[in-house]
């Protein structure tokens, strides 16, 4: 077996890449910086797991109901029923590796997060994704040294080595370039997709990293590999602006006690409190966001949104929230335990994407994809305390699937907690750890068109049109512009680069104008009601340069057993 | 406001360095080092003090709010992550920029930091057994978790030199976790890695406590790690 390419080492790619390596297969970890710079170690409020430790009866059942919910109904179900069934064992995995969440008395202590009725989500204070990219980059590192894993950080994803024709096309490698020396090289084998989300599409207004340019998703649409779900783009409720970004407040401060409000006719108003009696502040994401918007542009309101966290106790303060507090008084100049802080609505994420299968498969053949880039696991608005679960839990997948589709032998303790398929995975003799794989060829093509970047002021130009088009409210007339308006940048990209990003920018615009309805993140105010005929996944795809766009089916949604309602 | 930026650049080739001047008006009180590199490199009609266009300033940078590490450079001969620099901070109107010292210089301010992680692997720094959680040594395995791995410790470090024994604070924070972490009964080698490579090597100068942009607390760690490892004050 060669050895397994995978784009990316952030928390999605780190977890295929260990997978993998437990199970005795080679990989190159390929990314252009280290792991610690992966927008996952900036991931905060923490990870969901219905672990059922806070003495509420909480099930991985609810788990489900609630992502199925919180995302519109427009995930795939059959893998949410995956993914929050095994996250129980994530966490115990993650706590085996050392991760420092926080315990009281050897109980771990789990915390309220938005659209989430029980207490769910494990975390160390408001540093989760730091804390267990740190424990996933040490455990890497036990298979570095053994050879298994091969890092490649500064190498730079140019494009997939494709074979054959359209609706047959199968993956053999992937071109990188050395972004020290410059140098091109091409890698075959199969290969995994962990690129992280689109925010380079946006720069400047999302709260993650810029290294995550879009440039990976952009290529490889060109290249004929399937996206949907490209309209729903999340806002999240609470962020602040800081030089260059949005920076993100966690939902944990929220979660622990954090309330919003506006100034009514001089009066706080808490908006959130009197419209959602159940939820209050920690309704999913898109409803807060868009209650804000709303609040923000009444006329007998002052447009400026608070978050108050005033009333949380020292105790919190000290050991939950010690970080925010830091990270706020440093950035606003405000104690937020004394005063409370202006927020307002920032891109936090992508829920649309890469389209995969329940296996992490792509529409090619040999090519998988996990983490943000994909689009599957949070259909139409994305649930906090999700998206390091879907990271760790969608890697591990792809890995696993990678493993039994070829035979190769992997642990029981996996196959417990892994959603790998029947395959020849009872092999009773372990493969050889492979380390021999062809060694990555220098390329020596003469041309390589998508070495070239895209310009700042194309992709300014672009991101203007394309935040005009999906803010918060959408609506036919503000899209039909944007989409005109994209044409015209069009007709002026200069390489390859720019025109991908064109075509991905055009299919986002096409996709929410396609969407004739309000769901999740995508509000149309032209369309402000739920449609059941388009509770379908849309699906863009582009062939010779041209991209279609088409509603799918979903898989129909598992049946709880008596076993699911349980208690674990 | 407007700031000189003179920055310490060098041909991708021959290596070979040279200072080019910049003068950059900056829009608003917060604007960091970070964010005039970007600009500076989105506009194309930019000119250095002799009229010369500004090709594209090589620098790395990730998340821009001092998380990640990846834009540590000298500035005005500090190492420092340029996302935590904020312009009003200098109050001459001449910042220097210049790579970091100890890693080899790859293009302008960009560094090549493999010895970090080579001095990691040295040491061994992953679990061998599954963690054991005692909340006692919590508050270290969460401190010993948040090194950025950023190299600004090893720069003002008199005790560390690429391809020296001592593997530097960067190498220890992380060996802490362990030590918090890992069974007793599984220390020993770890003990062994930490004298060798940690404990003597360190001339306990501490400038890497000051000028860690994460506010490590390395000292905290240090006496912790040193009863474990050196002393034995802990129970085995």
């Amino acid at each position: 077996m060669e050895r397994i390419n995978i784009i990316g080492a952030g928390l999605a790619g780190l977890s295929a890449a260990i997978t993998l390596a437990r199970g005795g297969v080679g990989c190159n970890l390929i990314s252009l910086q280290h792991s610690e710079r992966a927008q996952s170690v900036l991931a905060e409020g923490g990870i969901n797991a219905a672990l059922d430790t806070m003495g509420q009866q909480d099930t991985f059942w609810e788990h489900y109901k609630d992502t199925m919910t919180g995302g519109g109904q427009l995930a795939d179900a059959d893998a949410v029923y995956g993914l929050t069934k095994h996250a129980p064992d994530i966490v115990r995995w993650l706590t085996a590796l050392g991760v420092p969440f926080h315990m009281e008395q050897g109980r771990l202590i789990l915390r309220n997060f938005g659209g989430q009725k029980k207490k769910r989500t494990a975390y160390a204070k408001s540093s989760t994704g730091k804390m267990i990219v740190s424990a996933l980059i040490d455990e890497a590192r036990k298979y570095e040294a053994a050879g298994v894993i091969e890092r490649y950080p500064h190498h730079e994803f140019i494009r997939l080595l494709v074979d054959g024709e359209n609706g047959k096309k199968s993956c053999k490698g992937v071109r990188i370039r050395d972004t020290y020396s410059g140098e091109l090289y091409d890698f075959s084998g199969m290969v995994i997709l962990a690129s992280g989300g689109m925010n380079g599409i946006f720069p400047g207004m999302t709260t993650g990293t810029v290294q995550n340019s879009g440039d990976v998703t952009a290529t490889v649409f060109a290249q004929g590999v399937t996206l949907s779900n490209l309209e729903m783009l999340q806002y999240h409720p609470t962020t602040i602006g800081i030089s260059g970004k949005r920076c993100l407040v966690t939902e944990a401060a929220r979660g622990e006690g954090g309330r919003l409000y506006i100034l009514r006719d001089g009066a706080p108003w808490y908006f959130m409190e009197e419209k959602y009696p159940e939820l209050k502040n920690l309704m999913p994401r898109d409803v807060v966001s868009r209650e804000m918007y709303f609040a923000a542009r009444r006329e007998d309101c002052g447009g400026q949104v608070y978050l108050d966290m005033t009333g949380l106790s020292d105790e919190i303060w000290k050991k939950k929230l010690s970080d925010l507090r830091e990270e706020l008084r440093r950035y606003l100049g405000i104690d937020p335990a004394k005063e409370p802080i202006p927020v307002e609505p920032g891109i936090h994420y992508f829920m649309g994407g890469i389209d995969v299968d329940v296996y992490h498969r792509t529409n090619i053949q040999n090519l998988y994809a996990a983490g943000e880039c994909t689009s599957q696991y949070h259909g139409a608005n994305r649930l906090g305390g999700n998206s390091m679960l879907g990271a760790i839990y969608g890697g591990k997948v792809a890995a696993e699937h990678i493993m039994s589709a070829a035979g190769a032998y992997f642990p029981k303790e996996m196959q417990k907690t892994g959603a790998a398929p029947a395959g020849n995975s009872d092999a009773s003799e372990r493969i050889a750890v492979m380390t021999d794989g062809k060694a990555p060829v220098l390329c020596t093509v003469s041309a390589e068109p998508l070495t070239e970047e895209a310009s700042p002021d194309f992709i300014m130009r672009l991101s203007k049109i394309l935040s005009d088009g999906l803010g918060i409210v959408r609506s036919g007339q503000r899209l039909q512009k944007a989409l005109y308006d994209v044409q015209e940048v069009e007709a002026e990209a200069k390489n390859l680069r720019e025109k991908n990003r064109t075509a991905l920018a055009g299919a986002m615009l096409r996709s929410a104008m396609m969407r004739t309805e309000s769901r999740g993140a995508h509000y149309r105010e032209d369309y402000p009601e739920k449609d059941e005929t388009l509770r379908k996944k849309l699906t863009a795809s582009c062939q010779e340069g041209t991209v279609s766009l088409n509603f799918r089916q979903l898989c129909d949604e598992p049946e709880a057993t008596a076993n699911d309602c349980d208690l674990q | 406001m407007q700031v000189q930026f003179d920055i310490l650049r060098s041909d991708r080739q021959t290596k070979e360095q040279y200072v080019q001047s910049i003068l950059y008006e900056c829009a608003d009180d917060s604007e960091t080092v970070a964010t005039a590199l970007t600009k500076i490199n989105a506009d194309s009609a930019v000119r250095d003090l002799h009229g010369n266009p500004v090709s594209a300033i090589a620098w790395e940078c990730s998340c821009l709010q001092k998380k990640c590490g990846a834009c540590a450079m000298l500035i005005d001969g500090r190492p420092r992550l340029a996302c935590d620099a904020m312009l009003k901070e200098f109050r001459k109107k001449h910042i220097s920029l210049s790579p970091l010292k100890k890693f080899p210089v790859v293009c302008d301010l960009i560094v090549d930091r493999s010895i970090l992680y080579e001095n990691l692997k040295v040491i061994g720094v992953w679990l061998k057994k599954e963690a054991e959680r005692s909340e006692k040594h919590d508050d270290m395995a969460y401190e010993g978790s948040r090194c950025l791995q950023c190299g600004c410790c090893l720069e003002v470090c008199p005790n560390f030199y690429a391809g020296g024994s001592f593997a530097g604070m960067s190498a220890f924070v992380p060996t802490a976790r362990l030590l918090s972490e890992l069974p007793d009964t599984q220390k020993k080698e770890l003990f062994e890695a930490y004298r060798a490579h940690i404990y003597e090597g360190c001339g306990k100068s501490l400038a890497c406590r000051k000028i860690c942009p994460a506010g490590i607390d390395i000292d905290g760690l240090l006496v912790n790690s040193n009863a474990m490892a050196v002393w034995k004050r802990v129970k085995r």
